[in-house]
């Protein structure tokens, strides 16, 4: 594979689609909503939902609350336990599954039309009726144990986790959302029947859905599985952050060849008017693709990364830009060198007109890419759902880009981007970075 | 990120399998041609989005690069974004991104192939550039020099940073004791060094042409849109005498091997073992389909046998699995993995493995097991067609690894047509036998 593009946790907001597609708003009786694609080519019916509120409101000490309820859900309940419910989803040939994000809990499944009433019974029982059996949540306490302990093998893994605790020193963002060797072992069944009661309520839950399905069906369909979920989701209040602007640099010591690097500082949130300015901007600093000035500068003049790449971040209430570069421990310092001076020439010069149009023209086309698959339509919308973007986002997003000016990215990048307070974290043994407490 | 593609690298074999197990069939309907130079046409219909992913495969990959010469295929997948006597590097992708697309390659053991995803009003575009690079591309020192140590970079991150992937490369370059798929598929380190340009400059003469070429497009297209532009852009390239694809074949496997890595950053051991298994090109490939069901039975899912014993019963392993891919154009592997839980070890880990192949073997797999795996299995093809990309990836592989439109169109039918009696007698043949390979990765101290 030639090119990786570098991944960072937490919500990349990306742009949208040049072509309309047709999503129906479908309302059941008891008032809850779905965006559905209807599509009868094929016999499946792909379904995505999220509850907002996700693993930056675990409790303290208890870390890796929403993760384990997600790894649980399908371990049995109603009357079926773990391995009775897991037969049954085989025999029927369907997919469901969770997942804890930051700020978000969400789920996907599919199943074959012939066996959509089985099929989303098994759905409404994950979501309603969990068991939560002694047995099978301890086999998943111990499964993300181990996958905690093999992502502190992997520099990438710890790299990001430390940078993300610098950045957030006092906040739950500064969260792995598997939560910690501490806290997965007490975190009780207690908590986790509290937690769905809390947090998988009607209305925090958006849902999309895409497939062999009509809007009256699903709107009869929706209220059979979500219908006996609370009403409300219990508050919640998540402080509103402003990443810590240091110029840290952590070392990590690690007997590897290649030394692992990441840094970050404060972006802006996804509801700024000048999301796409930034956006935009960071596309052209190291956003996905060849044609980035990092990956022209570290990878293609210089050979010293495989992978360097730049992306925003945006949660609820906090934004960050991030980056990253893999380097040979002696060139490492090197790299470094080049990633700031990139930094600090979009900031003092910005962008030509040329990177301009292409960025545009690349975020405009592009997003139609996604909408290859049925998992994919349908991840876009319960996406745009979760940011409030409103159901013509699609066509909307096309003049929002269209709109942004090169004084609007020259702007944004001279506040954005400051060079000599970039939180910089370094896994391996580098040569030429002098740790800076 | 893409994990799939990712995984391709590192694990080719591994990735064959996430290609080729739902790679159903009577599924992508595909249309073929062949054009009059011996380049193979497929395209795959889907008309959810206006858009197209235009693939072409060189029947050519890590297996192929002359002894010593290894990671020649994978540099070269590079150097195909370099500059042609058209084309200054790099211009290939920024096109394709000017043009609102994406584009990238991957290399394995058996092929190479490169992609473009776009709108479809643009592939006579990409259609233009894949033609010219098959043949146009400029080899020259100033280009080769700072990709060499990209390659190197990309060694660095998916190899030697990680101790699972460096005992890969170890089990892989242990088992093949003849077969070229024992060396990594980026190549050893000291042999990218060593790379000429001559050296990559040749593999690109012989391999490069389009009767060693297929073109897969899928999408928001037809052949009858599809055909007349591969003529324009492919036709014109002549065909050339190929040279043989000679594999140094594989021997019997007579002995057990160990192979160990123990190192201080592991923090959860694993334990594998594997053994030779045929394939749909080497070896008795009448076992495949009931070797692909005894798979799904011991290790394909959360109610399959390793995992309901050792899992969730016995309560000693954190994951135990099985894994067999039929999708070589040589030997390939049949592999039992697992990972203790804590205060279990790498030894009673294998013990456990161990009585329930034994059992297995014993009294072999149920009617029941057989029926409930094989309506899993055939239900993926419907759920593969989903995916316009998907239908693209599952035909070229498959073709690029000998096998034909119908072996990939009438899987479900040949899976369905597994018998009980089948299964076990070929797990019996491929795990019964009396040499594999078994791997261990441990933390350094323990065992």
């Amino acid at each position: 594979m030639r090119r990786l593009v570098l991944t960072i946790v937490l919500l990349c907001a990306f742009g949208l689609p040049a072509h309309a597609i047709d999503i129906q708003t479908v309302k059941s009786k008891a008032g809850i909503t779905a965006w559905l694609v209807e599509d009868h080519t094929n016999p499946i019916v792909t379904l995505s939902f999220a509850w907002r509120g996700g693993a930056a409101l675990d409790p303290v000490g208890k870390e890796g609350l929403a993760n384990l309820v997600a790894s649980s859900l399908d371990e049995g309940a109603g009357d079926f336990d773990s391995q009775a419910y897991q037969g049954k989803v085989e025999d029927l040939a369907m997919r469901i599954q969770f997942r804890a994000g930051l700020e978000n809990f969400s789920g996907g499944f599919s199943a074959l039309s012939e066996t959509l009433d089985d099929s989303l019974e098994l759905l409404r029982l994950a979501i309603t009726k969990p068991r939560f059996d002694d047995a099978a949540v301890n086999r998943m306490r111990l499964q993300i144990a181990s996958g905690i302990r093999r992502a502190s093998e992997r520099p990438g893994s710890i790299a990001s986790d430390a940078l993300m605790a610098l950045l957030f020193p006092n906040h739950p963002y500064r969260r792995n959302v598997d939560g910690t060797l501490q806290s997965v072992p007490v975190i009780k069944i207690v908590d986790m029947r509290q937690f769905m009661i809390d947090r998988l309520a009607r209305d925090n839950l958006v849902v999309a859905a895409v497939g062999d399905i009509t809007p009256d069906d699903l709107a009869r369909r929706l209220d059979t599985v979500f219908g006996a979920l609370p009403a409300k989701a219990r508050s919640w209040d998540l402080p509103k952050v402003t990443p810590a602007a240091t110029d840290r640099v952590v070392v990590i010591e690690r007997a590897v060849p290649q030394s692992v690097i990441r840094w970050g500082q404060g972006g802006l949130l996804r509801d700024d008017p000048d999301f796409f300015a930034a956006y935009i901007m960071n596309h052209i600093l190291g956003g996905a693709g060849f044609e980035s000035r990092l990956v022209n500068e570290v990878r293609e003049k210089r050979g010293l990364a495989y992978s360097t790449s730049s992306s925003l971040a945006t949660m609820d209430q906090a934004g960050v830009i991030l980056g990253g570069a893999d380097t040979r421990n002696d060139a490492a310092g090197k790299s470094l060198e080049v990633v700031r001076t990139e930094w600090r020439r979009m900031r003092d010069n910005g962008v030509t007109q040329n990177e301009l149009d292409d960025a545009k023209t690349y975020i405009t086309g592009s997003y139609a890419l996604q909408f290859s698959s049925s998992s994919g339509i349908a991840s876009v919308l319960m996406g745009i759902q979760l940011e409030n973007l409103g159901i013509d986002y699609i066509e909307r997003r096309e003049k929002l880009i269209a709109a942004v000016t090169r004084d609007d990215v020259n702007r944004v990048a001279k506040s954005m981007l400051t060079p000599d307070l970039l939180t910089v974290v370094v896994v391996g043994k580098p040569d030429g970075i002098a740790p800076k407490p | 990120m893409n994990s799939l593609a990712n995984r391709i690298l590192a694990l080719a074999v591994v990735l064959c399998a996430a290609f080729s197990a739902p790679a159903p069939a009577a599924v992508y309907n595909p249309q073929t041609e062949t054009l009059a130079n011996g380049m193979q046409i497929v395209v795959v219909t889907n008309k959810r989005a206006p858009i197209v992913t235009h693939m072409v495969w060189y029947k050519v990959g890590a297996a192929d690069e002359p002894k010593g010469k290894s990671g020649i295929a994978h540099f070269l997948e590079h150097l195909m974004f370099k500059a042609t006597p058209t084309m200054k590097s790099g211009e290939f992708s920024a096109t394709v991104a000017r043009n609102g697309g994406r584009d990238n390659a991957f290399t394995t053991s058996d092929y190479t192939a490169y992609f473009q995803t776009i709108a479809k009003d643009r592939l006579e575009l990409v259609m233009r550039m894949e033609a010219d690079r098959m043949t146009n591309i400029l080899f020259s020192d100033e280009q080769i020099e700072p990709e060499r140590q990209v390659v190197l970079e990309e060694r660095n991150m998916r190899t030697d940073n990680s101790p699972d992937a460096r005992l890969n490369e170890e089990i892989n370059a242990a088992f093949y004791r003849n077969h070229p798929y024992g060396i990594p598929v980026i190549g050893w380190r000291h042999e990218i060094e060593g790379l000429t340009r001559d050296d990559l400059e040749s593999f690109y003469a012989r391999w490069y042409h389009p009767n060693n070429a297929i073109l897969v497009v899928a999408g928001d297209v037809t052949m009858a849109e599809v055909k007349p532009l591969a003529e324009k852009y492919y036709g014109k390239i002549p065909a050339v005498t190929l040279p043989p694809r000679f594999r140094p074949s594989e021997p019997p496997h007579i002995a057990n091997i160990r192979v160990s890595l123990a190192d201080e950053r592991v923090r959860q051991p694993v334990w594998r073992r594997s053994f030779l298994a045929p394939s749909s090109a080497w070896g008795d490939a009448s076992q495949i389909y009931a070797l692909e069901v005894g798979s799904e039975i011991l290790g394909g899912a959360s109610t399959s046998r390793l995992h309901r014993a050792l899992v969730v019963e016995q309560g000693k392993m954190v994951s135990a699995g099985a894994y067999y891919d039929s999708d070589a154009y040589g030997p390939t592997t049949f592999t039992l993995v697992a990972q203790p839980q804590r205060g279990v070890s790498l030894d009673e880990t294998e013990k456990l493995v161990e009585a329930e192949i034994s059992k297995l073997l014993a009294n072999g797999v149920t009617d029941d097991e057989v029926a409930r795996a094989k309506k899993r299995m055939q239900a993926s093809a419907v759920y593969a067609r989903d995916s316009a990309g998907r239908g693209a990836r599952a035909l070229g592989a498959a073709l690029a690894t000998g096998r034909t439109v119908d072996d990939v169109e009438s899987w479900p039918d040949r899976i369905g047509a597994v018998t009980t009696e089948q299964v076990t007698n070929a797990l019996r043949a491929v795990l019964g036998s009396d040499s594999s390979l078994t791997a261990t990765l441990a933390e350094k101290g323990k065992s």
